[in-house]
């Protein structure tokens, strides 16, 4: 088809179209479903019965202020850079929460070292809790940013995957006992690596399926 | 990036003409964003220069450069919804030209390395073919004719290339006999087909 054609064929078929809504209102609005799906987790598990002494602790509050500084700040990244026109650097502002927030759960293991001995053990409850909601929030970020499949599919798929276990990642912490800082850096840590990778590699692939085609 | 080059080009080459131009088009999108067929043809028309410039930087050949032109109408109709009026145009268009035009690219590169091994690859006649069928049958004939031992240890030691030490324990045969075995067989198959054959 030549190019003129096309344009009269496309301005023909030019309907009425709802702006998006700006990235800020996007990352909001889906940090509000996340934030009622773990709310809706916490209601049913229920808090950890130490919560409160765990609350008190300078490191657990550093942890979760990390992990959930990690899951807005990724979220509004992803909602950005799936505008055509979003700023490539935003695929970068939720990496220094991220690496603070590992940073903490490392010093946990070398303060565990340092006490006697890191304890190790195996939480598939844990990986099982970070994947098993990673991915459902995942799925439900690709869809409200579907249009960045014909632009920036495979960042905008990674970020989805960070907000998504790193909001997991916060609510496994409200619920689950876990106090070994080695169990936590490898189950936690190693969780939502593997989420942002299964996002990464697959979610493009499902961004392509829910987002927009070109057919000429 | 090259879209930041281009709005840099842009804005030292004739600033007010440029702002003035963004402006219009900004206006002319949010128009078609309301469903105005003739604000969209007109904006698209004239926005094809400057898709044009930005794709011919990364694609050099003609008719590649023209598809990608067409995929980048193709996709900013398709995303014509995530065009926010309050930001310049220009950068939104830049921006979706290249993703088209590094697609373009990707394909016409695979297209043409796939080209390259075809060409590569050694022309085979079906006289060619013929005769290779009929060397291959009479080795396989040939070998068939070797003694159980040496069979075994050819396909041991040299076809299935297994270590010597692995292929003496699978035929049950010493490490020595298995060695002379290969030999022997290997030059049964030489005396058969001549050195030439090797």
């Amino acid at each position: 088809m030549d190019s003129d054609d096309l344009i009269a064929r496309l301005a023909r078929d030019a309907k009425p179209v709802r702006r998006l809504a700006p990235p800020w209102m996007g990352a909001l609005a889906w940090l509000a479903v996340a934030g009622l799906f773990m709310g809706g987790v916490v209601a049913v598990v229920g808090l950890r019965h130490d919560l409160e002494a765990r609350l008190g602790l300078m490191s657990e509050q550093l942890n979760l202020v990390f992990a959930g500084a990690t899951a807005v700040l990724a979220a509004l990244g992803a909602f950005h850079l799936a505008r055509p026109d979003g700023d490539a650097r935003w695929a970068w502002v939720p990496v220094a929460p991220a690496l603070g927030w590992i940073a903490g759960m490392g010093a946990g293991c070398i303060g565990e070292i340092w006490r006697g001995g890191l304890v190790m053990g195996t939480s598939f409850e844990c990986a099982r809790f970070i994947v098993g909601f990673g991915v459902p929030l995942t799925l439900s970020m690709l869809w409200m940013v579907r249009h960045a499949a014909l632009t920036r599919p495979v960042e905008v798929a990674a970020l989805a995957g960070l907000a998504a276990s790193a909001m997991a990642a916060l609510g496994l912490a409200l619920v689950h006992h876990l106090d070994a800082a080695a169990m936590v850096l490898v189950w936690h840590g190693g969780s939502v690596a593997l989420s942002v990778w299964v996002a990464k590699r697959w979610g493009t692939k499902a961004l392509a399926a829910m987002g927009p085609r070109l057919t000429h | 990036m090259l879209t930041a080059t281009f709005d840099r080009m842009d804005m030292t080459a004739d600033r007010p003409a440029a702002d003035a131009r963004d402006m219009r088009w900004s206006a002319l999108m949010a128009a078609a964003q309301g469903g105005d067929a003739r604000a969209y043809d007109a904006l698209l028309r004239e926005c094809m220069p400057q898709i044009r410039a930005v794709v011919r930087v990364r694609v050099r050949n003609a008719a590649d450069a023209e598809d990608a032109v067409q995929d980048t109408l193709l996709t900013l109709h398709a995303l014509r919804h995530t065009y926010d009026p309050s930001r310049p145009f220009k950068p939104w268009l830049n921006a979706i030209a290249e993703r088209r035009a590094i697609d373009r690219l990707r394909r016409a590169g695979k297209h043409n390395r796939r080209e390259t091994a075809m060409d590569d690859a050694p022309e085979q006649g079906t006289e060619a073919v013929g005769t290779a069928r009929l060397e291959a049958a009479e080795l396989r004939a040939a070998v068939a004719e070797l003694p159980e031992s040496q069979r075994t240890a050819l396909r041991l030691a040299k076809l299935e290339e297994r270590p010597l030490k692995e292929a003496a324990a699978i035929s049950g045969l010493s490490v020595g006999a298995l060695k002379i075995a290969t030999h022997r067989a290997i030059a049964a198959l030489r005396g058969r087909f001549g050195d030439g054959q090797r």
